[in-house]
């Protein structure tokens, strides 16, 4: 692994399913009486949010917690773009408090990076989301949360994804969800196709481990996995698509679409879905729907991630130490 | 001692020669010329070029004096062998009237390091609205000639013709940022490969390329001259070769960062590497160097852009876009024009000094080195390999993509009219 966790690209099939097995023993956690392991005692965590990221945040606040580090949430909403020297600034009073690891959210794409790369720092950083670039543990749980279903919990330690088809739906342009996905979706073998409105694909895509197709129809029947990303209101004032209902219309997914899927495909969300326009009540509330899995399983990788990037060098729960009183 | 003797230059990169300065004059030009009663500069094989002038540089005063003033400015043009640089007009407040581009004109004569011609902006406060007193700037102390809102794009397709129509009666130029604004709303890099990837803000080529091709259009709709600022697309060059067939009176530059770093370089989300318009792709820069070659791109100008380092120690979304140039730029054009064939020393004289003299009607700059001429010379060390290290600059700003790079040749003795501002490469 390296030391830092600034994109899903930096991480090779090892680090990765090393990671979801990790987490698969994080997981265990949670099913006991005490939700807590001693692992990270003594270790500082900053949580760095210069974005609002509320799920995030308690995301990652809860697997500190359960691996007994302390907590400094430090919210700079506001003040990073306007005055770029903050986040160093921020950085290196960090640092001089002495905390261990950054968990940051910025705006800025890239912001992680110059965090971990410009010397300002020492600790390890790991990216919670940067601007339209990347958000690697969301991709990782999700990863997680398809292994578990399409592999099986248990069964699927040290598997990988090889040849499952996966699709991404909606705003690829802005979504740091679909960066991360593409990345680490080829990574572990599976097969992405993104689907789009050609006004939301980057220039550039071409040269992206996936294919790329304007029509949502055709490519359900052939996708284990249908992940709708969001699309924010606010880009219909600025010529992305005509209007919400036409969006809907050819990209939205509801119960006939998702019909067409095949029987043990899921669908999935990175939250928060704008029912009704990108999702249908019917659809986010079924049972292939795995919205809430994906949080849950999202507090297993951050421990994983944790875990690892601090200095976990043997598995978390060979050797499982009691709670000292 | 008024006598310069400069010994065995190899004047435009031919045979050796001696070249005798007299005063602000070249005296003579030949083979085992008398050194009596003048000082000796031995050149030993060194380049000798005429001065070199830059028709596109930033010396943020007034007003931002904390990235660079005149002063500092002509010390860096000096250092990179210019004798004569354009000052552009974004400036606080910006030179949009006689009396700011007369103080820039008069720090400049007071620095003694070159000449400083001030550039003098199109419209009002560059806001693209209200065409500036174009006349008043022309007819003041400082004899603007060259007109520009770089940094920004005249973007209103009726402003621009009549600034380029405006502009004939006193034998102006626009030059012109092209940057299409609606495209470029957000934009942090090239739009492509790695803008993808990379979730940067993209600068499409089709915002440049469709303001240079409005253009030349309207140039040659109202009989008027254009001058477009650091062209940086395959494109842009297509169009520009295109204008010229056809008789538009066009004129084009490239940056040196433009003949040699590509996109590839933001992977590091390092702002050094944030500069408008943005580093493009590999063909972008092989098509430039062909261009300025084959003479579709007519020169080389710098776009000299000091920033104070906390404006690049950043993330790279808040950091100012620019670079610094003028103390690199000679040897950038060493290696990506001189050393790959594209272009001889004479090549160089003429898209680095004689042309950009030419666009913008600087008297006494640009001319041939030759007896009787201005003595505005530059000796170049084209043997010299060494790395970048800006903390040597004569710039008050470090903002250089090269630090750590080598880079080839090196300008020891810059003479403005007939007096040594460079001595071995250090200011006199």
């Amino acid at each position: 692994m390296k030391r830092h966790l600034i994109s899903a690209a930096d991480l090779t099939r090892d680090d990765a399913v090393l990671i979801l097995d990790t987490a698969e023993e994080m997981a265990r956690v949670a099913d006991r009486p005490i939700k807590k392991l001693p692992a990270l005692r003594g270790r500082t965590v900053c949580n760095l949010f210069f974005e609002d990221s509320t799920r995030t945040r308690i995301s990652f606040e809860a697997a500190e917690k359960r691996l007994s580090a302390d907590v400094i949430n430090f919210a700079a909403k506001g003040s990073s773009v306007s005055k770029g020297e903050s986040l160093k600034d921020t950085a290196q009073t960090l640092e001089a408090m002495g905390v261990d690891a950054v968990v940051i959210r910025h705006s800025a794409s890239g912001a992680p990076y110059r965090l971990a790369t410009s010397g300002w720092i020492d600790a390890p950083v790991i990216n919670a989301g940067d601007g339209t670039h990347q958000h690697p543990t969301q991709a990782l749980l999700d990863a997680f949360t398809m292994r578990r279903r399409l592999v099986g919990p248990d069964a699927g330690l040290g598997q990988d994804l090889a040849g499952k088809r996966i699709t991404l739906v909606g705003d690829v342009l802005h979504s740091r969800v679909a960066r991360s996905n593409v990345a680490l979706l080829h990574t572990l073998g599976a097969e992405v196709t993104l689907v789009a409105p050609p006004t939301l694909v980057p220039v550039g895509v071409e040269t992206w481990p996936c294919e790329v197709s304007y029509d949502l129809d055709s490519v359900l029947p052939k996708s284990d996995a249908v992940m709708m990303l969001r699309v924010q209101r606010e880009r219909m004032n600025a010529a992305f698509f005509p209007t919400e209902r036409e969006y809907s219309r050819r990209y939205g997914l509801d119960g006939d679409r998702m019909a067409r899927m095949p029987e043990h495909a899921i669908v999935m969300h990175p939250g928060p879905m704008v029912r009704g326009m990108e999702i249908t009540a019917e659809v986010a509330d079924s049972d292939r729907c795995t919205v809430v899995e994906q949080v849950a399983n999202g507090v297993s990788i951050r421990m994983a991630v944790l875990y690892l990037l601090l200095g976990g060098n043997e598995p978390a729960l060979t050797n499982p130490r009691t709670e000292e009183k | 001692m008024s006598k310069i003797l400069i010994r065995g230059a190899k004047v435009l990169g031919g045979a050796p020669q001696d070249v005798l300065i007299d005063g602000e004059f070249i005296e003579a030009v030949g083979a085992g010329l008398s050194a009596e009663g003048a000082e000796v500069v031995e050149a030993d094989g060194k380049v000798l070029l005429p001065g070199l002038v830059d028709l596109h540089t930033h010396l943020r005063e007034p007003g931002r004096e904390d990235s660079e003033t005149v002063l500092t400015g002509t010390r860096a043009a000096a250092s990179g062998g210019y004798t004569a640089v354009f000052a552009m007009a974004n400036t606080f407040p910006v030179a949009d009237t006689a009396g700011v581009v007369e103080q820039v004109y008069r720090l400049g004569k007071e620095s003694g390091y070159c000449d400083v011609q001030p550039i003098g902006a199109v419209t009002v406060g560059l806001a693209g609205k209200k065409l500036a007193e174009l006349g008043a700037m022309h007819e003041s102390a400082a004899g603007v000639t060259v007109f520009s809102d770089d940094g920004k794009c005249v973007d209103d397709a009726v402003i621009m013709r009549r600034a380029l129509e405006y502009v004939k009666a006193f034998g102006g130029v626009v030059a012109q940022h092209a940057q299409e604004p609606r495209l470029t709303e957000g934009a942090q890099m090239n739009e492509g490969v790695v803008s993808a990837e990379l979730g940067l803000g993209g600068w499409p080529a089709v915002a440049e390329e469709s303001i240079i091709a409005r253009d030349v259009l309207l140039a040659e709709h109202v009989g008027s001259r254009v001058h477009i600022c650091h062209l940086s697309t395959a494109g842009s060059v297509e169009i520009v070769r295109w204008a010229k067939s056809r008789g538009i009176d066009v004129t084009a530059e490239v940056t040196p960062h433009h003949l040699l770093l590509t996109d590839e370089l933001v992977r590091s989300y390092n702002p050094v590497y944030k500069v408008n318009p943005p580093l493009r792709t590999e063909r972008d820069v092989l098509a430039l160097r062909e261009a300025l070659a084959d003479g579709t791109i007519d020169i080389v100008a710098t776009d000299h852009a000091p920033h104070p380092h906390e404006d690049k120690d950043c993330e790279w979304a808040a950091a100012a876009m620019g670079m610094v140039g003028l103390e690199t730029a000679l040897s950038v054009v060493q290696h990506t024009m001189v050393e790959t064939g594209l272009l001889d020393w004479a090549g160089v004289a003429d898209r680095m000094s004689a042309t950009p003299a030419r666009i913008g009607q600087l008297a006494g700059h640009g001319r041939p080195v030759a007896a009787g001429e201005p003595a505005n010379l530059t000796l170049v060390d084209s043997a010299y390999r060494g790395e970048v290290d800006p903390a040597g600059f004569a710039s008050r700003s470090r903002n250089t993509p090269y630090e750590g790079r080598e880079l080839p040749g090196r300008v020891t003795h810059t003479f403005l009219r007939g007096r040594k501002t460079l001595v071995d490469g250090k200011l006199a």
